[in-house]
Order: C-alpha cells, then structure tokens, then sequence
C-alpha cells in the first residue's frame, strides 16, 4: 500500500494555500493531520496530483474563547482541545465528544478542520458542529465566506467547499455556564467510529427545558438535528415520560440505510437510546 | 517409552517462569524480520489480484506496464508455462487434490485476490504503481458466494471436475443411527454457525529470494512454520534438487496456524528472482494480506444429540458443512477433519457419527487457524448442551460432570475418521479436576445467583465449558546439540519459532537435560533448513513435545559422548563421571573437573518420534452482562483452566492462554470476513476487519495444571498453546443465552455483534408478545 | 527532495519522493528497522514513533513533513546494554510474544507515562486501545505499563526512557 505519487508543497499563508489549490484545478488537496487522507491515498482511492500541507500556515492554529462564543483555527489538533483547561468550562460538550475521537495516537495529529472536511458521517466534530449551530469559515479564490453547518454538510465526504476553499476556522456559538448536556456514543470498539452517537443540550428555565438541541451521528449521510425529540422535551421538565417520548421521536425521526456494519432498523432503535442515555445524564436522572 | 521422567533436583529450569531470550531484541528494536532485510540489486515485487471473484481471463496486456520507469518485468501464467499447483500438505485424498490452488490465475479466476500477475521493479512504489497499466480482461462470471449455492452444483468452479463438493469426511464411535436416536428418551437438534474470520497475525508475510546462478541455488528468506515441507515443495516446482533449496527463517511475527503454509507468492518470487538473476522482496501489505492469507472457521452444523432422561448423552450426529472458498490449499481439510474428529469434544458419548462436506465457493481458500475445526466444533456442541440442560432440567454443570470421559476410560478413543483412517485416542486425564478448579476460581457458586438477572439494566449471565485440545502431532522432531570452544551449547531444531518463545522454552529444556546454567545454552536455531537434515517444523501445538523430548533425547547422547570423553582422559570408568554445573567430573577423591569448553566439537544428534497424539484439556467460564438496548456484551470475569501435561515455563504458557482466549473473543464477538453475492469482500481493512483492543476484554485469569502427564513422551508433555481459543466462542454465547434467559434467546450463529444479538431480542420479544 | 530532521538525537539528510511515508523513510532509507509496519493505513499502531515528544503514526505521516522535526523510535529508546525500565518491566510481564508490536508499544506507553506518570489501568488501556496486539491478549501489556509508573514518577516524567 505504497502512497501514489503526488507533489508536495508547505506554504505559510492561507493566500498561498488558496492560490496552489486554485492553480492545480481541482487536482491539489490540502493536508492538515493527514489521519484520513493519507489511509485514503494508500489505498489510493484518492489521487490528488499535489498535496498542500497546511502545518505551516500559522494562522491557522489559535483556538480563541470571547463572549461571541469559540473559534477553532481549522489545524488545532483534537490533543490540543482536550489539553485545553479553559474549554471543559467553555464548551464541556465539545470536550466529551472529542473524547471519543479515535485514538490516542491519531489525536496527536488530527485536526478539526480536517475533520469537518472529511465528513465522515460517522464522525463527532460534524455532529458537534451541527448540533451547536457552528459557522465554518473558509476562504478560497473567491475570498472569504461563512456557511452554517447545516448547510455545509451534503452528503458522505461531500460538503459545500469549492475545490479551491478551504477551512479556516469552525466557531461555536457562546455556551451559557448553566447549560445542561450529554453526549453518548456507541461504538463497537474504543476509538471506532461511532454506530450511531447523540449530542445534544438545553437550557433551562424554571425548571423547564428550553432551547433545546438534539443532533444524531451515524444515522444518516450526514450529521442531523433531530428537531421530533427536541420538540418532545421543549417546555417539559425532563422526567421518565419526557425521556421515554423523546427517544421515540428520535428514532422515528431517522431511516439510516443498511450497512455491513449494522441494520438500518438497528441504527434507528440505538439513536433513541443514545439521545435517551444524553437526555438522562443531562438532566442528572439514573438509568433504569 | 517410559512415563513421566522424575523432577530431578537439578530441574531448575522446566516449569521455572523464565524471562525470555527473545525479547531482549524485541523490545530494543533488533528483532529481524524478513522486511528488515535489504541485500544489494534487490528487486520489489507487487502482486496484481483479481478484483472479480469468478471469471474467465481473456486476455492480459502488461506491455505498457513492462515499459514504464523502473520495471523489469510482468509474469504472468504465460511467462511461467505449465503452472504448478500448490500440493496439499495434509489429508491429501485424491477426490481432495483435484482442487488444488495454481500458483497463478491460469484461464479462471475464481476468487477476489487470486494472483493474476507479478509486477518486479526498482521500487515497491514503482511496482504498485505499474499494477495499475496492466489491462486484464474477465468475462465476469456468476458467482458461487455461499454454500447453499454452491451445493446445487448449478455453477461449477472447476468444470472438469464436475462439482462443488470436494469431498465429505465422515468419523464414526458405536452407531448413532436412527435406531440410537429413536429410542433416546431425549433428543435435540439444532442448526449452528460460525463465521469466517481468520489468524490475521500482525506482521504481514514477506519473502526475499535470491537466486545464485553459478551453483544453480535459491535461498529463500522469510520461510517459516514448516520449511522443509516448503522446500520440498518449491524444488520439485522449480525443477531443483532439495539441497538446491535454502530456507531462512527470521523473527516471525505471529503465525496462528496461517503464515508460514505454502502459498502462490512462495513460488512467484523465487522463480521472479532466478528468471531476473537477481534478488528479490515481496513484502505483503495488509490490504492483500486480508483476501491472499487463509481465511478459516466458516462452517454451519446440522446437530443432534440423545440423552437419557439424567443428561447422560447416548449418541451425537452431525452434518457439518465448511466454506473452504476457491480452493483446496496446503491444510484445507484440516478443520473439517478435526470438526469430525471432536464433535463429541471430552465427553463420554457411545454412539458418534459426524459428516462433514467441505464445499468450494468463490473467496479466498480457507487453512488452519489456532484451534481449527476445534473452535467451531464448540460452539455448536457447549451450545446444544446447554438447550438440552435446560430442557431436562438437569443442572448445566452437572450435565457435564456426568458425561466427561473419566481417567478410568483412558485411554479413550475418539471417533475414527474414516476415508483418511485416522484414528486417535485421548491419553490420559482427569477432566472433573479441570471443571472443579474453573468453578472454583470463578466462584460458580456465588455468581450463579447472579445468573438471569436484570442488574441497572443488564442482563447477567454465566456459563462453563469443556475442551480437548489434540497435540503433539508426529510423526518426528531433529534436534542437534553441540559443544562451541567456548564451552558454551548451541542447540539446532527443526521445530520454527512464530513468536512463541520457543528460544527460551527449548534452552531451558536442553539446561535441564544436560544439566548445565541456562546461559551455556547460547544459541538456539530453528526454523532454517540449514540446521538439522530434516525438520518438521511448528503446527498443531507440536513444538514443545516433539523438539522438547527430542532435545531430551540429544542431550542423553551428548552427555555419554562427554561421559566417554571425560572418563578417558580421567581413565575412569564412563559411569563414574557426572555432569555438574557445566563441569565433567570424575570419580571421588579427586573429584577432578574438566570444564565443557574441553569437549568443544563434540555434538549429538536427537529425535524423537510419535504416532500418537497428546490431549490437553480444561474448562473455561465466562461472566457476562447484556445490554439489551444495544446488543453490547461487556465480558466481566472469564476464567480458563487448562491441563497441559508439563508446564516448560508457566510465564509463557499464561500468554499463550490468555493471547488464544482473547482471539477466541474476538471470532466470538468482532471478527468477520463478509462477503456481498458479487463474491466481493466487504471488511477488507483494518478499519472494517475488527480484532481485540486492550480495551475490550480487560478482564481474563488463566490457570494451569500438570497434574497428568502424558503417558506418551518422557517429558510427560501435552500439546498446549492452542487449548485458549477452543472453548471460548460456546462459553460466551451460553453465558449471552444465559443472560438472556428471561427472553429465551438462544444465539446459534457467532459472531454475537451488537445488531445481531439486538435483532434477536427484538425477535424474542415479539414472539413473548405474539403469545 | 529532500529533507533534514533528527532521529534519535542524531541529525539526518535523507532524499526522498514526497509519497514516502515517515515509517518508509525510517526503515528503508535510515535502515532503523524497529519501527513496524503493521498495516499502512493508520489502524495497528506498530509504526509509532515520537515527533516532537508527541506520539505518532508514522505510516500516516510523509517523510517530508518530518522537516525539522525530532523524531525518536524505539531504537532511541533503548540502551545500548541492558534494558529500561519500561522494557524491563515488559519483559517481566511476558508483554510480549512474537514482538511485532512491540515497538509501537513501547513508544506509546513511553509517550503516555512521560506525560503521565500516575495514569490508572483505565488510562492505560484507552491509550493502548490504539495498538493492535494479535498474541498477548493485552492484559498483560497494561500491567507492564502499570508497573513501569514508578520509573516515571521518580525520574519526574520525561525520560523512563
Ligand atoms: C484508525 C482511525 C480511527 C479514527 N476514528 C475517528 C473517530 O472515531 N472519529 C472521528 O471523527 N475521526 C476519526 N478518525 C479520523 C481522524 O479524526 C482524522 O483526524 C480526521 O477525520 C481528519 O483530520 P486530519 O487533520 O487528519 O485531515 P486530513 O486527513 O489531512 O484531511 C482530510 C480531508 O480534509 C481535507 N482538509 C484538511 N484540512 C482542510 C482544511 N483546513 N480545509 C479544507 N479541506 C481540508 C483534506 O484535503 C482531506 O480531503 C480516525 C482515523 C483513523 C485512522
Ligand atoms: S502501520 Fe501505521 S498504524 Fe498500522
Ligand atoms: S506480541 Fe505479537 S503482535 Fe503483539
């Protein structure tokens, strides 16, 4: 499994990224962490003409928390969020999703705009980023753009990049202190993709659940917001029944397709469960 | 041969927990293993697979492969003439060898993967990227992908031959006919499966050929296993004497029963490297690695057993079927043999009959992987009996206390296999001891108060079974022990190291034998076919027993020999002399002491011959909790007790164990090679092929006993290393059933992934809802 | 083209194509054969190395990205006589069999303890989860790496080694 040829180039600005990607006409890839392209290339299925590494554009790097919310420069790594002490208070969930992130290895060099780039349906940052409302930014030949993630997810390794784009950064909305969350995530091994995982949080208000945002990974081409089972605990105070009702509603609100790794009709029932298990640790509440 | 030899005081080392040779290269770096090496001209090699699983080559073009930078040539079944195919290494039937795998695709291609076409070039990045240029084109056509299919014999494989059915291997004890089984006051049937899944050891194979054309020689790097019967192979297809062919053997990486067989590539670079004149290396990668290496185990099983009315078993039939894919390679049959032969497992069981047919389909051939046939067998067989055990209300433990074969019995013999005439019987043994200790370190007592229970939302279950495992297959070991001018031992064997230790393992038996410090002991070569005349090299758990009393047996030559040297110089009495220390010393008073080093050059020759086999045996239990909301199994406590006759040394023999139930697991509950109705692999990485992390089964003990020898070889040694993996794959799904219970799921086919063990509660449900 | 990093504390030049995976480089080109390769495609963990004091899969990282970097391989992390703690402690165990992914081993077990030295089995076995072992079964891998903590601890983190 020898890596088919390609050129190579490490430029230090995002101008200069932009303008080689641009030059090779869809033919050139960035490489940040290279823990998805590099599998990719060796067992050539992708066969990028020039490899555009990203490890020396420096302003990609920052991770910056200001009362707008948090900014992730697209190559910090997944260690280096976990590392983070300022975000376990700033952003827990994105910390707890993280912590399923492959292994220890990969973490070392895996970036999150790689990770948002790849769109593994499977993977926890896209989920993450849906859930949370993020915004991407990127810039291309074009110049500088925003999108929502919802939109910029499209489909399983597609998103809403022009070949000449790329990542610069992923920002998260601002998270209250007081906001209660949970993240589960089942997976046949440790570090494995996820079979199916859910994220999700609200706030509250006396003592009723408000604002509520439910995201399913795994369970379909893409990350999705399970709008059903935020509906279902919206204005309750999360109890057995709410629970019960918001698992359902997940799991009717989902039609994942048949793999080799699981049924459809499996994934389905799981991604009940796995918003039943965040809900339940949300809201503090044993498991039965 | 005599029984077990006496512990002699001097035995300081057998049965000592002896810190390992290897590992001092092995955990610096300075272990070699064949892609280690590097040799001046050397060549690279890759291999173009078929990417169809069945089909009719039309033609191959590699011109514009051939002239691209850095290639030197593209062979193809043209460039070789009358293609040899790969001889069957055991259990060759003649219905059986009509099967055989060519060593490259020739007119047909019949399973994804199959060589088509060798690229040889400057570079291996340079060779793969030539696979490419090379046009091939297959009439496509329909694919056998499962059994069923293949049995209906509507799509022939081999057209000559005429049919999908190599051949079926029957074992038969008493007569478990109809007439048994009617009359039974108990009977039960059931359908089982298991899947395919295989060895996958960690390092991937490689081999360096280098073919030395003044003296008309190829040495071939990187065999291992069983070399001499590969080199026998390779001459006689190569068209060269056997001394004209030069196995090496280097740090293996993990065997398992897969690497080291003869494979296609085992001819391809040798005759690469002497039609080239020059060396070359073929290091497999793991993409190939998982559709060119024997896949195994893919076996369903048609089961039913008789009892009385107490559980005690009358009589056991089965019609077994193995998926053993396009062809029949070196050990094909291997695992339908064994299937046959332990079906019954240790249990008494007067009437036996087991039919197994092993059946062609289009994916990757199927060989021996630890426990073959073993594992399966079970499954199927610790799965029934715990139906049956529920059904008579006969407790599960005491069911298998009641039918175990008792030291009384032995020997016992177990179902003959007719066809191959292989007859075998279990040596010696006390089966309730192994049983009675795993419940014991399990705690069966107490944790079957747990057995059932729904605990924060878990099912809790347990179970216990019982295994043999066959070893210390024949016919012959060579060991050659020599004295070095330094005084120093070099020991030479036959038997090859897969990364079990056997370095370790054998210098502390040739310490022991010959009475000296383990240091003395400075060499220990194997593997190669340089070392000894003849050797046999390493499978079925063989190693410790036939090396192991073959040093014992060079070590007593070498000992008169030093006795007879040492007494003429003394002029004493050859009887006089003792061997102490590493010193022959003479008669009191003098006492006088000639250091070893003053024998330098005298050797000894050893052997050690059997035609029998030894059975180890033991018990394993498994604790489990089931989420069934996920279908997700946690393995909280697993136990394994084994009886290996003569432990050598317990640190390695706890590895091996826990090393083998932890594989045992993962065929259990992960690992699975599937296959869409194209014939087209589907879990052909890493990614998607899922092995053991350290983080799945954490909790695992291992106990080992000697409390019976074999009566079979003076060390009184079973084989052992294989025995972990057999029984795991029916003690968990009784333990899964166990949990269960309340629902009546009753797992019949591995692995028991999360959706599967999901589906069937879902279906388990419906039914207890329907009622 | 070619590249300049250090291994094992030693300064290197090596030419290479860009497709050269660092593992490739290391073993073919600087002939460190320690370092395995087990799959080539990011999942067995045998070709860890250390960049940077960071552990990483160096089948996963191309040989001209090591530019400037420190890289140490099991080699660096071995004594010309004797064994460390951290191997000894492997050896003791029998953390080991046909030792293929040994090395990786031991370069991420020294990567975790030097960082920290008072991790629990739990830790351990997350790490570790990242290496593929097919012959031990791993328990006794995570013991191994359990009891060389107190070589850590008193060296005060960093070098075990
Ligand atoms: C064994 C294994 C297990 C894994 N398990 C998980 C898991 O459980 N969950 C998970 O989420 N991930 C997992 N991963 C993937 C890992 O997290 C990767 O790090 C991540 O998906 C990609 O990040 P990267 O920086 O390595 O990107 P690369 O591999 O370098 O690039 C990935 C893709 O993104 C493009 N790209 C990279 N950066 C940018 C940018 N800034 N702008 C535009 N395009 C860009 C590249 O061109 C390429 O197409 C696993 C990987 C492996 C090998
Ligand atoms: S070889 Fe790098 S992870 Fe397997
Ligand atoms: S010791 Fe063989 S793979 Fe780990």
């Amino acid at each position: 499994m020898k890596l088919p040829p390609f050129d190579y180039a490490c430029p230090t600005s995002v101008s200069e990224v932009v303008a080689l990607l641009a030059a090779h006409d869809g033919e050139a890839k960035p490489l940040a962490g290279g823990q998805s392209l590099v599998p990719m290339l060796a067992f050539r299925v992708a066969l990028p003409s020039l490899l555009v590494d990203l490890r020396k554009v420096a302003e990609l790097r920052h991770i910056k928390i200001t009362n707008e919310g948090i900014a992730l420069g697209a190559m910090v790594r997944w260690r280096e969020i976990l590392d983070d002490a300022r975000l376990r208070t700033a952003h827990p969930l994105l910390i707890a999703a993280v912590a399923h992130v492959a292994h220890y290895q990969i973490r070392n060099r895996g970036t999150v705009g790689g990770s948002m780039a790849h769109a593994d349906p499977a993977a926890e940052l896209p989920g993450i980023a849906v859930t949370c409302e993020a915004k991407i930014a990127v810039t291309g030949k074009a110049g500088a753009r925003v999108i929502a993630a919802a939109d910029f997810f499209q489909g399983p390794l597609t998103t809403a990049l022009q070949s000449d784009e790329i990542i610069t950064e992923i920002r998260l909305p601002l998270w209250p202190a007081k906001r209660r969350f949970g993240f589960q995530e089942f997976a046949r091994r440790r570090g494995d993709f996820a079979m199916a995982a859910a994220a999700l949080f609200y706030d509250e208000d006396g003592g009723k659940a408000r604002n509520a945002h439910i995201g399913a990974i795994g369970v379909a081409d893409r990350p999705l917001r399970l709008k059903a089972a935020e509906d279902a605990i919206n204005g309750t105070s999360i109890d057995e029944a709410v629970i019960a009702k918001a698992e359902a509603a997940a799991s009717a609100s989902v039609d994942p397709a048949d793999d080799i790794h699981a049924s459809g009709a499996y994934r389905k029932a799981l991604i009940g469960v796995m918003v039943e298990r965040a809900l339940r640790d949300a809201a503090g509440l044993k498991t039965t | 041969m005599s029984t077990t030899a006496p512990k002699r005081a001097s035995n300081l080392f057998v049965g000592s927990p002896i810190e390992r040779l290897e590992d001092l290269r092995f955990l610096t770096g300075r272990g070699q293993y064949v892609d280690d090496l590097a040799v001046e001209n050397m060549l690279h090699a890759a291999i173009l697979r078929s990417s169809v699983a069945h089909g009719r080559i039309l033609s191959i073009d590699s011109s514009a492969a051939r002239a691209r930078r850095g290639v030197h040539a593209v062979i193809t079944a043209a460039d070789i003439g009358t293609v040899p195919t790969i001889p069957l290494r055991h259990d060759p039937t003649p219905a059986i060898r009509r099967f055989e795998q060519p060593v490259i695709a020739d007119g047909k291609v019949r399973y994804v993967g199959e060589p088509i076409a060798v690229v040889i070039a400057e570079s291996a990045a340079l060779a793969e990227d030539a696979l490419e240029a090379i046009a091939v084109d297959i009439e496509a056509l329909r694919v056998v992908a499962d059994r069923e299919f293949a049995r209906k014999d509507d799509i022939i494989l081999f057209e000559t031959v005429g049919t999908n059915v190599p051949d079926t291997i029957t074992a038969v004890r008493g007569k478990a006919d109809d007439a048994a089984f009617n009359s039974a006051p108990y009977r039960r049937r059931e359908h089982f499966s298991v899947q395919r899944h295989a060895a996958v050891p960690m390092e991937p194979r490689g081999l360096l050929a280098e073919w030395d054309d003044a003296n008309a020689r190829i040495t071939v790097r990187g065999a291992c296993k069983v070399p001499f019967t590969n080199r026998r192979a390779l001459a006689q297809m190569m068209n060269l004497p056997e001394a004209s062919v030069r196995m090496v053997e280097y740090d293996v990486g993990g065997g398992f029963g897969a690497r080291g067989e003869f494979y296609p590539e085992d001819f391809l670079i040798p005759f690469a490297a002497r039609l080239l004149g020059r060396p070359v290396k073929w290091t497999e990668d793991r993409r190939e690695n998982l559709t060119a290496l024997n896949h195994a185990r893919d076996m369903e099983c048609d089961l039913e057993i008789a009892c009385a009315r107490d559980g005690a078993l009358i009589a056991l039939r089965a019609h077994a079927c193995t998926d053993i894919g396009a062809y029949v390679r070196t050990n094909g049959a291997t695992a339908a043999r064994n299937i046959a032969q332990v079906l019954a497992g240790p249990y008494r069981i007067p009437h036996v009959r087991v039919d197994v047919s092993l059946v062609i389909t289009n994916k990757t051939p199927v060989g021996t992987y630890r426990g073959p046939g073993r594992f399966e067998s079970d499954f199927c067989r610790e799965r029934l009996f715990d139906m049956a055990a529920a059904d008579l209300g006969v407790d599960r433990v005491e069911f298998r206390r009641r039918n175990l074969i008792r030291e009384a019995d032995m020997p016992y013999p177990l179902p003959k296999v007719q066809v191959l005439d292989i007859e075998s019987e279990c040596d010696s043994g006390d089966y309730q001891i192994t049983l009675d200790r795993c419940l014991a370190e399990f705690k069966w007592a107490e944790r079957a108060k747990l057995n059932g229970k729904l605990i924060d939302g878990r099912h809790h279950g347990i179970a216990v079974g019982c295994y043999l495992e066959g070893g210390g297959t024949g016919p012959r070991e060579n060991v050659r022990l020599a004295v070095e001018a330094d005084g120093s031992i070099s020991l030479f064997v036959g038997s090859s190291s897969v990364g079990q230790g056997v370095e370790t393992v054998f210098a502390q038996i040739a310490a022991d034998a010959l009475e000296v410090p383990m240091e003395r002991i400075n060499r220990v070569l194997h593997g190669s076919t340089d070392y000894v005349a003849q050797g046999f090299g390493s499978f079925s758990s063989r190693s410790i027993v036939m090396g192991g009393n073959a040093i014992g047996d060079a070590a007593q030559k070498l000992r008169t020999l030093i006795r007879e040297a040492a007494a003429k110089r003394l002029q004493c009495q050859a009887s006089d002399i003792v061997i102490d220390r590493g010193m022959a010393v003479g008669p009191a008073p003098a006492r006088a002491a000639i250091a070893l080093k003053e024998f330098a050059g005298l050797c000894a020759d050893g052997t050690f011959a059997s035609a029998k086999r030894t059975y180890s045996y033991g018990a394993h239990a498994a604790y489990v909790a089931v989420d069934a909301k996920t279908g997700h199994v946690e393995l909280i406590d697993y136990v394994a007790v084994e009886d290996v006759g003569r432990i050598v040394n317990p640190l390695t023999l706890h590895g091996q164990c826990i090393g083998a139930v932890v594989q045992g697991l993962g065929g259990a509950f992960l690992e699975h090679f599937i296959y869409d109705e194209n014939g087209q692999l589907l879990t052909g990485s890493f990614a998607d092929y899922l092995m053991p992390t350290a983080s799945d089964f954490p909790q695992i003990r291992a106990v080992a006993l000697e409390d019976k020898p074999s009566p079979l070889n003076p060390m009184g040694a079973k084989g052992a290393g294989e025995g972990g993996i057999i029984p795991v794959g029916g003690v968990v799904a009784n333990a899964v059933a166990a949990a269960l219970g309340s629902l009546g799921v009753e797992p019949r086919d591995l692995p028991l992934s999360p959706p599967r063990l999901w589906q069937m509660i879902q279906a388990a449900r419906a039914t207890c809802a329907a009622r | 083209m070619p590249v300049k990093f250090e291994v094992n504390g030693k300064r290197v030049e090596v030419e290479v194509e860009p497709r050269l995976t660092l593992a490739d480089c290391l073993r073919h080109k600087l002939r460190l054969t320690g370092t395995h390769v087990g799959c080539e495609h990011g999942v067995c963990g045998a070709c860890t190395v250390l960049v940077d004091g960071a552990a990483v899969r160096s089948c996963l990282m191309l040989a001209v990205q090591a530019e400037g970097a420190k890289v140490v391989t099991v080699e660096g992390l071995s004594r010309d006589e004797g064994l460390t703690p951290l191997q000894a402690s492997f050896r003791k165990h029998h953390a080991l069999q046909c030792g293929f992914c040994t090395p990786g081993m031991i370069t991420t077990a020294h990567a975790l303890l030097s960082e920290e030295p008072n991790c629990d089995a739990d830790r351990v076995r997350e790490v570790l989860s990242g290496n593929l072992c097919r012959c031990t079964g791993y328990i006794s891998i995570v013991e191994a790496v359990l009891d060389a903590r107190t070589a850590y601890r008193r060296r005060g983190g960093g070098n075990g080694a």
